[in-house]
Parts: structure tokens; sequence; C-alpha cells
């Protein structure tokens, strides 16, 4: 008997053990079913967008990547108070940001399932901002999930002071905008002042420029760099330059195109690699960084790249010491910023609105971005402020004033030929070109491979 | 009485299956669901396109043709071998003579006990984190290339990973060191089974240790062996961590470390589950045919 007693005991804690585990689970769906219900007609009345501010939700959920963003609201938005590192306050509405890293599409991931499960999804968790980077941007923007800015009562006349280029990343295919950003990131070409001193014999904005005015300039430049013992950069900082200056998009009627300046970006690049004048390294690894402390003639890149990616805090680099300049470089590109967009079906149309018009298009606020955090940022008048006045000087930069050459940049930067399969294209080229740069295969057998590639992560294209 | 003992018999058997209930009901949600969901996918066409869901739309037969037109999973299953062979081999020789020393009682090593602990560590690391230090070891600024160019070994810094043997070896070189310390200790296990009197009289014969150790501890280690090198075969099959880490996903050069589960992975970024399904179930053939050639060996022995 006392047998059977201790056996009944031991398989009711087994399975108990066993519910339990399974019921911790279960018990947040059950616990929030009830809040969903409740809070559907709230959902409801808000999906018509005109509703009145009084009905929209109590929490505003934030969809990014990194802290950039928070940061800006925290330090910019009038009246957002600071709860902890994921949360605050604006009036009686609580801010919430999903981080998820973007490492591995991770991000996407997480904000395609959130998007595809808007409709389902409890008041207070359905996505209300979201942010986007160009390169993938019209994945989101050209599909309902995104909300077109009229719909918001954002006009045009709004945003009449951005600059076009970074409104037509977030445009979908019938024209309609649907994004915004407070970022202008047309690039150039940062160069080593003393590299370029010692092969082109001046430092200066205006000479250097000359001398990598267009391709076969920079070539020539390249070739001296290297007889001087420098590397010029790898081949992937150039990339974007090739890539922002196509004639066509990457995919045309389903099938993959390999545009012609691509194709001279492999055979210059090749080139420049086979003389050993670039190198093969990866964008952010470690042997491509090391360049910031003085062995490479020039990288490229936007306002936030010489701002966050030179190391100027650390001792010893050479943007400590001001020594990099910065000019337009062989042809205008652009690179990165992140564009705000609001989701559909959103609780909290009114307070998305405010946001994305303070965060974007508020001259105050902007300079004030411009400033502190050093953000290139989008507006005519403000950079035109800036090229204009001592605030813009940058010490890294040897006390030059970028403001000007990133202004005219940006309003020569042409994106009529974006697609929304430049992320993966982009990738994989780069990827696949990378191993015929570096002699393992010929150049029909990496653009095979960057055909396979492709597919595997869009089954519905063909080369 | 009897019909008494009888009943109390039934209902231990009821706390049989009670006590079985949690590993079947763990066994058919983890286990056997999602393989039949597995191959129930395989036979469909069902990916999304960005935002777009694609099928699920009933093709057949033709993922699994796909998959053997276009040669890559010859390809991808030669890599995964390859590595897997050179990773093995070394493994196997090491673990055998490892193990030889420590089951020998004549040699009387010190401190066994901690070098089987220092042996079996690097299993212990995560593979992902083993394969960044050998990413930053190895990189063309890592401290292997500027020690081999300062001690004037190699002029300019060698790019391992950018080499097909190399990367592969580098990939193997992980594997085995990971793994030597777990077949060293099964090995191990094997040897100390050996009754230890057919030492003793080989001893008495006069046998020298290599005798010793190809006439008696190889053949009757044999059982242990063929476990070990299923068992490794189908840990190789489904090598992934390490090539994974190591090249950043790419499998480079030109795909020569891809193996087969990270050529499956490539299909879950546009949640390719047709596609993803057909390999796994080509790899789940593979898988069980090699499972069944254990299984009719060591019941043979029995």
């Amino acid at each position: 008997m006392k047998k059977k007693v201790l056996c009944a005991l031991l398989s009711a804690t087994m399975v108990a053990g066993m519910m339990a585990g399974c019921g911790g689970s279960n018990e947040t769906p059950s616990s929030a079913a009830p809040a969903a219900s409740s809070q559907a007609p709230a959902a409801s009345s808000a999906e018509s967008q005109a509703a009145p501010a009084e009905a929209e939700g109590t929490v505003l959920n934030i969809a990014c990547w990194n802290e950039e963003f928070k940061s800006r609201l925290e330090d910019h938005y009038p009246g957002y108070e600071k709860i902890d590192g994921t949360t605050g306050k604006i009036g009686d509405v609580t801010v919430k940001f999903n981080i998820t890293p973007s490492d591995d599409n991770a991000y996407q991931n997480k904000l395609d399932t959130d998007l595809l499960n808007q409709a389902s999804a409890a008041a207070d968790d359905k996505i209300d901002l979201f942010l986007v980077e160009a390169d993938y941007a019209l994945k989101y923007v050209d599909t309902d999930y995104a909300m077109k800015l009229s719909d918001l009562g954002i006009s045009d006349a709004d945003l009449a002071d951005q600059y076009t280029y970074t409104q037509d990343i977030v445009k979908d295919s019938s024209g309609a905008l649907k994004g915004s950003s407070w970022q202008a990131c047309s690039a150039g070409l940062i160069y080593n002042r003393e590299i370029a001193k010692a092969v082109l014999g001046s430092d200066d904005p205006d000479a250097v420029q000359a001398a990598v005015a267009d391709w076969a300039k920079y070539t020539e430049t390249a070739a001296k760099v290297q007889a001087a013992g420098y590397k010029m950069c790898s081949v992937n900082d150039t990339y974007r330059v090739y890539s922002n200056n196509v004639s066509g998009k990457w995919v045309q009627d389903g099938k993959i195109v390999v545009d012609a300046n691509m194709k001279k970006w492999v055979d210059d690049s090749k080139a420049l690699v086979d003389s050993k004048a670039e190198t093969t390294d990866d964008l952010w690894g470690d042997d491509w960084a090391k360049g910031k402390d003085g062995n490479v003639f020039c990288y490229f890149g936007p306002a936030w790249f010489f701002n966050f990616c030179l190391d100027a805090d650390r001792e010893g680099s050479v943007a400590n010491a001001g020594g990099w300049g910065y000019c337009v470089g062989p042809q205008s590109f652009y690179w990165g910023g992140t564009w705000i967009c609001a989701a559909t079906g959103t609780d909290n149309a009114s307070l998305v609105k405010d946001i994305i018009l303070t965060m974007t298009t508020d001259k105050a606020v902007l300079k004030e971005i411009a400033t502190k955090d050093a953000d290139c940022v989008n507006s005519k008048s403000v950079l035109a402020d800036l090229a204009g006045s001592a605030d813009g000087n940058l010490a890294l930069l040897g006390g030059q004033n970028p403001y000007k050459q990133l202004a005219d940049g940006a309003e020569k930067v042409d994106l009529s030929n974006l697609s929304a399969y430049d992320q993966a294209c982009n990738e994989e080229f780069q990827n696949a070109m990378g191993n015929y740069f570096k002699g393992n295969g010929d150049y029909d057998a990496a653009l095979e491979q960057f055909y396979k590639a492709v597919i595997e992560k869009h089954p519905e294209l063909s080369k | 009485m009897s019909s008494k003992k009888n009943g109390k018999v039934v209902s231990y058997n009821k706390w049989g299956y009670i006590f079985l209930a949690p590993f079947v009901i763990v066994y058919l949600v983890f286990q056997l669901i999602p393989l039949i969901s597995t191959i129930w996918n395989s036979f469909f066409e069902n990916y999304r396109s960005g935002l777009t869901q694609i099928g699920p739309r009933f093709i057949g037969l033709e993922n699994y043709i796909t998959l053997f037109k276009n040669g890559d999973l010859l390809t991808y299953a030669k890599n995964t071998m390859i590595m897997w062979v050179l990773g093995f081999v070394p493994q196997i020789i090491v673990s055998l003579v490892l193990g030889a020393w420590f089951s020998d009682t004549r040699l009387k090593l010190k401190c066994s006990s901690f070098f089987k602990t220092v042996i079996y560590l690097p299993n212990l690391i995560m593979a992902s984190a083993f394969a960044m230090l050998f990413f930053t070891l190895f990189a063309n600024t890592g401290p292997i290339n500027s020690i081999l160019v300062q001690t004037g070994i190699l002029k300019e810094a060698y790019s391992f990973l950018d080499h097909t043997g190399s990367a592969r070896f580098l990939v193997a070189f992980m594997n085995f060191l990971m793994w030597f310390g777990n077949t060293t200790i099964l090995l191990m296990a094997g040897m100390m089974g050996i009754d230890p009197s057919l030492f003793e009289a080989a001893e008495v014969d006069g046998a020298t240790s290599t005798q010793v150790f190809f006439k008696i501890t190889l053949p009757l280690l044999r059982p242990i062996l063929v476990y070990v090198l299923i068992t490794s075969l189908i840990g190789g099959l489904q090598m992934f961590d390490v090539p994974q880490i190591l090249t950043n996903g790419t499998g480079d050069p030109m795909r020569s470390t891809m193996t087969l589960i990270m050529y499956l992975n490539k299909h879950l970024y546009s949640k390719n589950y047709g596609m993803a399904g057909a390999l796994s179930v080509i790899l789940f053939i593979i898988t069980a045919i090699l499972s069944f050639i254990v299984f009719r060996i060591s019941t043979r022995k029995d």
C-alpha cells in the first residue's frame, strides 16, 4: 500500500512537473486573450484613421534594430520621458522600443512576423512605428503594411525641405510616400591627409578631388598610392559608389540582371586587387578596420561614417589627430540612413504623425540633431546653414566643413533604380565576386554562385 | 487471493505506462509530428518573398527533382564528407592512442583523470565561440599570420579562409579538437571492458605492447569502433555550426566549405519550407540507413 502511494506521488510529481512546464508557456496567451477581446473595440475604432485623439491606444510600439532612434527621441522629442532602457512615456502613452539586432536578418524576420500578425494582435501589441533601411525599404513600403503618409495627414508641403532622394526610397510602386527620414546620407570619399600629401603633394579637398574626379583618374591615383606603399581601400568600399549609379534595376521582369556599371566595378576592382592597390577585406572586419590607424588612403562614407566609424575617440587613430579630409569622389552616392514608417493598423495615428513630423521636418529639432549628434540631417535649409557656419567644422577632418559637399551630393543622388531585392543582390554580389577577386574562381563561376545565392533567397527569380 | 495479486500486477502496469508517458508525449510533440510534417511539407511549393506568402501549392516531387537536377546537393555532400574525413581520421588515431595509454595499467600514468578532463574540455565550449576564436586567430592580420610573418616562415600573410584547402582544414581541425576527447572517453570505456586476463596472458607470453594493441585491443574493440564511426558519420553529416560561423554563412571560397545543413539553412531565409523539407527528407533517409547499420551490428553482437 505504501508503495502504491509512493508510486502515485512520484508519478503525480512527474506529470505535474510536465504540465507546469507546458503551462508556463500557455499562460501568456490565455491571460492575453481576454485583454485582446476587451481591447478589440478600441482597435477597430482606431482603424478608421480619422478617429479623434481620445480614442487612441495607450502603448506605442516601435520596432527598430539599435539604440539610435531611441536616443534621438529621448534627446530631441519634446515631452518624452525616459523610464528605462526600452520604454518611455509621451504624455499618457507608454512608448515601447522592440529592439532586434539586424544581424543575420533577425530584425526583418521579427518585423515580418509582427506585421503579418498585425491584424490579429491586441491593440497594445500592434506595431505602430517601424524603421527600415534603404536596402530593403521597398520590401515593406510596397505593401499595405506601411501607411501612406497622406493618410496620416502629412502633406507634401510638410516635407518640402527634405531631399528628394530620401523620399524616392520610400515611395511605393504607385508613387505614394510611405516613410520619412531625418538623415540625408549622401556620401563621398574620406581621405587620409598625410598620405594625400605624400602621394599627391597636397591635402586640399579640391586638389584631391581633382585626382579622383572619375574612375580613370581614381585608378591612376591608386597606382601612385600603391607605389608609395599604401593601400587605396577595399573593393567593398567602392561597391556602393558603383551600385548607386546603375542604369537599371537588379531585377527586371523576374530576371536577375547584372548592370554594366556592376560589371565595371568587377573589372576595375579585379585590376586594382591584382595590382595590390586595393584589398578584399570585408567591411567592418578587423583587417578592414586597421586602416583607421593609417595605412589606407581612403574610405567611402557619409556623415555618420566619419562621425561614428573612424574611432575619433581612440588615441592613435588618424581621426583622433584630425587627419582625414573629405571630398565628393568619383561619383555621387548615398549610404545608409534610417526611415520611419507608420504601420497600418496603428492605434496611435496622431502621435505617430507628430513623431514623424517633429523628428524629420522640425527645423529646430533637426538643427539640434545636426549639432549635437553630428548627423547629416534631411533638411536643405539646415544643411545650408551649417555649410556657412563654424558649427559645421569637424575636428576629425582637420577642421574642414564638409556640409557643402554633403548637401551638393544629396541633390545629385539618383535612386530611380531601387528594387525590393537590393539587399539580397548587393550582399550576394559582393560575396560571390570576392571569390573572383581572390582568385578562387573565374568571373563566370562567381557569377553563377551569385545567381544561385540570390535564387536561394528569392526562389521566384531566375537568371 | 490470486485474483487480488493479478489486480496488483495490472495496476503496476498502469504505472509503467504513466512513467513512460512523459517520454512518449515529448517524442510525439517534438520528434514524430515535426518529422511527418517535414515530409508533408516537402511536397509543396511554400515560401515567402518579402512579405508575400507564395503557396502552399502541392507540386509532388518537384522539390526533389530541382534538388537533384541542379547538382548542388552532390557538391555539398562531397564537401561535408571531405571535411568529416579530414577531421575523423586524426580523431580516431589520437583517441585510440590516448585511450590505450589511459587504460594501460602498466604505464601508471599520473594525473590521468586531470588529463581526461582537459582533453574533454574543448567539447564544452560552444562551437560558435570556438569558431569565432579561430576566425580571429587565422585572420589576415591575426596572431597566427603575425607569428608566421615575423619568424620569416611566410613572406606575407596567408589568408587561410580564402583557400579551399586551408579553409577545409581549419573546419576539420576544429571538429577534431572538439570531438577527440569525447571519442577517447568512449574508446577507453570499451578498452576497460576487455577482460584484463587477456592482457596478462599476452604479457606472460611475451607480447610487446604494439602486439597487444593490434592483436588484442583492436579486435575486441571493433563493436565500439563501429559505433563511434557511425555516430561520428551522422554527426558529420549534420556539420553546421563550425563552418557556418567560420565563413559567415557563405561557405566560401566558392562554396567549397558549404555543408548540407548550411545549404538547408540557406532555404530558411525565404522560409522555403518545401525545398528545406525535401532536403531534410533526403538527409533523414541517409541517416536512417546509417542508424540501421549500427542497429544491425550492435544486435548481432548479442
